[in-house]
């Protein structure tokens, strides 16, 4: 579902990481442009700098060169506390490990990212609805320990939208899940994109979950092939 | 809310957590025993000092109020002081070690004590009633088990304890001062001079009489008050450095204890700090966790070392000499808070600057 303008622009990006002597190219003049309520995929081998597309898309890391604008911020210019600020405010991530903090219950761990961005760390009524949609609101007080992949996948995502991002930004989201709990995931992400209009990027090399998204982008060797 | 992960955090690893709280807690006790005992021996000499019921003091030239032994003024100016107008009663004793531990015991001649204390109250047995007889305190009784009738060793001869007396009056064991003067060799001679008063108003006017006489230059006259207000930390040479000497070691011990919690903690939740920064966590949010937990940590260790306090207290007055005493020094411990919570924060400086300054996608990608 497209409802709006770009909301991602990305510009002539280059990434050079320095390992030992060797300067190694990971993006070589990227451009890519999102519209706000788009669902994307983003494929390719390993090593076609899509994970480095979606550190610097994310403000995890800053490019050498080139401009990444986020619902209008240029990452490119921010410094990194900059960019952690545009973490909490514009960005959500699903990663492929969950990456739930251990001693906190499922709920705790969605209120502190209400917390981090300053908000009151009980969610607002309408998101009830949003944790019911998900499938996880019996399971709210759970450490992530007590739940499978699938449903500490589900928090994640909760997580990851509690702040109403502009992007959701997802990692390998089914990396870890069987397949019963991934197609579950997919699903979900494609109905918060339906129904929600959240516009989500997501690095898979798994053609079948790039299927769930509404446009797919393929890279290789540190460009955009398709 | 990041007092709830706090405390998660605290709860996810309680061998680690129960660990540095004990160390704390033993370093807040290591103050506060040190400082409870140094109180509590000032006091309780100040306590029995006034239990002699003197207004005068007098202690021969170069001696300090704190000296445990020696006999050098000779016993003959008991009877000069006795015959100075105002007074009514003068006796001296003699102080000699009891030969273990901290343990005193003075020579004193019965009648005239205890007519100037007012009397011992002797809760078993009575006064001296044989060259063998020895009288003690009851808590030096009861530390001992002793009963009267005991056999009980002191200045390496063996006596009978013949009577057991309230505590607070000059020490807590005592035998005739004729005795302990021929024991020791210092037959004739003495340690202190106490002395009486018809009307206490007249203490200042009968000592200032005494120091002006040149016989008496050097020796140390002074009023019970003044005497008893020379029993402080600040007449204690050396217990002061030792204090801060003890109490710097302690606050160093905790804050290493801390320090490698923290920065094990830190080594352990990377990928966790790498979640929070991923989510939008200002170094600040992340400082004030770990802080938070540090603080924490601080307060209960200090909590548990006022309780370990009462527990050292309880071992003092069980298995220490009976001249050691400890108070419980309440108003030391906002003292031992601050210095156990400071430290503790102090300890985490370095392990939460570490943790602020984390690469967030290499803590994302800590296995």
């Amino acid at each position: 579902m497209t409802n709006g303008g770009p909301i991602i622009r990305v510009q002539a990006l280059r990434k050079v990481f320095r390992v030992g002597d060797v300067d190694v190219e990971a993006l070589r003049g990227v451009d890519l442009s999102v519209n706000k309520g788009d669902f994307v995929a983003i494929v390719g081998p390993s090593g076609s700098g899509k994970s480095t597309l979606f550190h610097i898309l994310g403000g995890l890391t800053a490019p050498t060169s080139g401009s990444v604008s986020i619902d209008g911020t240029d990452l490119a210019t921010l410094s990194e506390n900059g960019r952690t600020r545009v973490r909490g405010s514009k960005v959500g991530f699903v990663f492929q490990k969950y990456n739930l903090l251990p001693t906190l219950s499922a709920r705790d761990n969605i209120a502190i990212a209400l917390d981090i961005a300053g908000k009151a760390t009980e969610p607002d009524a309408s998101f009830q609805d949003v944790l019911r949609f998900l499938g996880i609101e019996h399971r709210l007080d759970h450490k992530p320990r007590a739940m499978s992949g699938g449903e500490q996948q589900r928090v994640a995502i909760a997580r990851a939208i509690v702040n109403q991002p502009a992007i959701l930004l997802a990692d390998e989201p089914t990396g870890n899940l069987d397949t019963a709990s991934s197609d579950a995931v997919l699903a979900l992400l494609r109905d918060l994109n339906q129904r929600m209009g959240q516009t989500i990027l997501m690095i898979t090399h798994n053609p079948e979950a790039a299927a769930y998204a509404n446009r797919t982008v393929k890279m290789r060797d540190g460009r955009i092939v398709s | 809310m990041v007092n709830q992960l706090v405390a998660e955090n605290l709860k996810h690893r309680p061998v680690r957590t129960l660990l540095s709280i004990v160390a704390i807690g033993i370093e807040v006790v290591l103050i506060l025993t040190l400082v409870g005992l140094s109180r509590g021996m000032i006091d309780e000499a100040q306590r029995r000092a006034r239990g002699v019921g003197a207004d005068i003091w007098v202690r021969p030239p170069g001696t300090s109020v704190l000296s445990l032994s020696g006999a050098s003024m000779p016993e003959k100016m008991i009877a000069y002081f006795a015959s100075q107008p105002h007074v009514v009663v003068a006796t001296g004793s003699i102080v000699q070690s009891a030969g273990t531990g901290l343990d005193n015991v003075q020579g004193i001649q019965i009648e005239h004590f205890e007519k100037m204390s007012g009397g011992f109250r002797y809760l078993e047995g009575g006064p001296f009633a044989g060259s063998e007889d020895l009288i003690v305190d009851e808590r030096y009784a009861s530390q001992n088990k002793l009963k009267v009738g005991s056999r009980w060793k002191v200045i390496n001869r063996e006596w009978r304890v013949g009577g057991i007396v309230e505590p607070g009056k000059l020490t807590r064991l005592f035998l005739p001062m004729n005795l302990v003067q021929d024991l020791t060799g210092n037959t004739g001679k003495i340690s202190q001079i106490f002395i009486k008063l018809d009307d206490s108003k007249n203490t200042a006017e009968v000592v200032a009489a005494f120091k002006a006489n040149p016989q008496l230059a050097g020796y140390g006259i002074f009023s019970i008050d003044e005497y008893t207000s020379l029993w402080s930390i600040d007449n204690l040479p050396a217990i002061k450095p030792f204090i801060f000497i003890v109490i710097f070691i302690a606050v160093t011990v905790g804050f290493i204890v801390v320090f490698l919690s923290m920065y094990t903690a830190v080594l352990e939740r990377t990928r966790e700090i790498g979640v929070l920064k991923s989510l939008g966590a200002q170094p600040g949010y992340i400082l004030g966790i770990l802080l938070r937990e540090a603080g924490v940590l601080g307060l209960l260790g200090a909590v548990l070392g006022v309780i370990f306090s009462f527990g050292t207290r309880m071992l003092v007055a069980r298995f220490a000499g009976a001249m050691l005493v400890q108070h419980i020094v309440p108003d030391w411990w906002p003292y031992t808070t601050a210095l156990a919570v400071g430290g503790a924060m102090l300890g985490t400086l370095y392990p939460a600057w570490k943790a602020v300054r984390q690469d967030t996608l290499e803590a994302l990608s800590y296995d």
